[in-house]
């Protein structure tokens, strides 16, 4: 195959990727280091370099259009983000430690999470705590649009979601991937922020994460132009068309179909991981 | 103190901010996709082999060297300066969301901003800088 070739082939994948990311909400970005090893046969480690930099264009331009909506919690975010660009720097410097075999199956893992996770989301719950006093004294309590007006909410386990952050910002950079399932997952059912704050809050960070890793990865020679620049316009042309189609559409049956996929290369990048053919 | 003085409000500050990871990805991909575009004309039919690792040649690991490649007009430079621009975006949003809570005298968030700026300015510059 010439480099042309791939480069097409693989712009081709991406914006399929980015396009089923958006529109099942679970974002692309986790398809893409199994989409290069599996499929084109790339070292996993300039795959993950490809992915980073498409996970911070998708982000940055889904957080264009989110900031204006009120959801966003910019103090939560900033905070948590302390949390998050440590732990990426961390988990770049681990990839580098790592053997190829040992990043597949951690890949393959949180893989089969996030496919749970769609499959089984977490149960939309109010918060009765008494507010947090850490939380008040940060001024991390906020309000977000409803229906039927401003709605308050209070937050509450700020040092546990601290730290589940900075194992989402590790996972960011040893995987390439934007971690948003663990950073919901840190803010709605630890910190007990709405579900929709969280979800817009977390793609605010992810950029940000993402680009503290991506900062290593690229001094140590992982960002390969040859492959990240098709992943990038791919992903970014297909997840902007998928927000565009998005109101709307019926996304059931695309979830399903999602999720599937996932699984399945969970199971082979397991495979391939523990057998040692990454 | 007479007058109060006309502040940024926090509307304004989320527009420029939307403004800036818009034009931030828009400038990154058309550089980056120009880059491509000239790579292609001149070595598209070259074997594609990517199994192996070997780090990207010197040049194309550091914003100086893709600074430099960038400024001969070198292809793969000029996809690695538009991905840089992207990489310098959200890094662009936290600093500009420093500036808005320094606005707000918020010493605290201040002092969070500066530390996430300074954890991505090492990251990009490298320990070597």
């Amino acid at each position: 195959m010439s480099v042309q070739e791939m480069m097409v082939l693989e712009a081709l994948g991406s914006v399929a990727a980015g396009l089923l990311g958006a529109l099942t909400g679970l974002g692309g970005g986790i398809v893409i280091v199994p989409m290069l090893t599996l499929l084109f046969h790339v070292d996993i480690r300039y795959a993950i370099g490809a992915s980073l930099v498409s996970v911070i264009a998708t982000s940055s331009g889904a957080a264009a259009a989110y900031v204006r909506e009120g959801f966003t919690n910019v103090r939560v975010g900033m905070l948590l983000e302390v949390a998050t660009t440590l732990g990426a720097i961390l988990g770049a410097f681990i990839a580098g430690l790592v053997s190829t075999s040992v990043i597949a199956t951690i890949f393959g893992v949180i893989l089969l999470f996030s496919a749970y996770r769609a499959i089984r989301p977490p149960a939309e719950h109010v918060t009765n705590a008494p507010p947090d006093r850490l939380a008040a004294r940060l001024r991390l309590n906020g309000s977000y649009p409803t229906p039927n007006g401003e709605r308050r909410y209070t937050v509450r386990n700020v040092p546990a979601g601290f730290g589940l952050m900075g194992v989402a910002g590790t996972l960011s950079g040893l995987l390439g991937i934007g971690s948003g399932v663990v950073k919901v997952l840190a803010m709605d059912q630890a910190m007990g922020l709405p579900f929709k704050v969280s979800t817009t809050t977390s793609n605010f960070m992810i950029g940000v994460t993402a680009a503290a890793s991506a900062g290593v990865y690229l001094h140590r020679g992982y960002i390969q132009p040859v492959i990240a620049v098709p992943v990038m316009l791919g992903v970014l042309a297909g997840a902007l068309s998928g927000a565009r189609i998005l109101t709307g559409a019926r996304t059931r049956h695309l979830r399903m179909i999602f999720n599937v996929v996932l699984i399945v290369i969970a199971l082979e990048m397991l495979y391939k991981g523990v057998t040692g053919g990454i | 103190m007479g007058r109060p003085r006309r502040r940024w409000s926090e509307a304004e500050l989320e527009r420029w901010i939307g403004g800036l990871l818009r034009w931030g990805v828009v400038t990154a991909a058309a550089v980056a996709g120009c880059g491509a575009l000239l790579f292609v004309a001149h070595h598209g039919s070259m074997p594609a082999d990517f199994r192996t690792f070997h780090r990207v040649p010197a040049g194309l690991d550091s914003v100086h060297g893709v600074a430099a490649g960038a400024r001969a007009l070198d292809s793969l430079a000029l996809v690695q300066l538009g991905l840089l621009l992207l990489l310098a975006t959200p890094i662009a949003r936290v600093a500009l969301s420093l500036v808005g809570f320094a606005l707000q005298r918020d010493r605290t968030y201040v002092a969070i901003t500066a530390i996430v700026l300074a954890l991505l300015l090492y990251s990009l510059l490298g320990p070597g800088v």
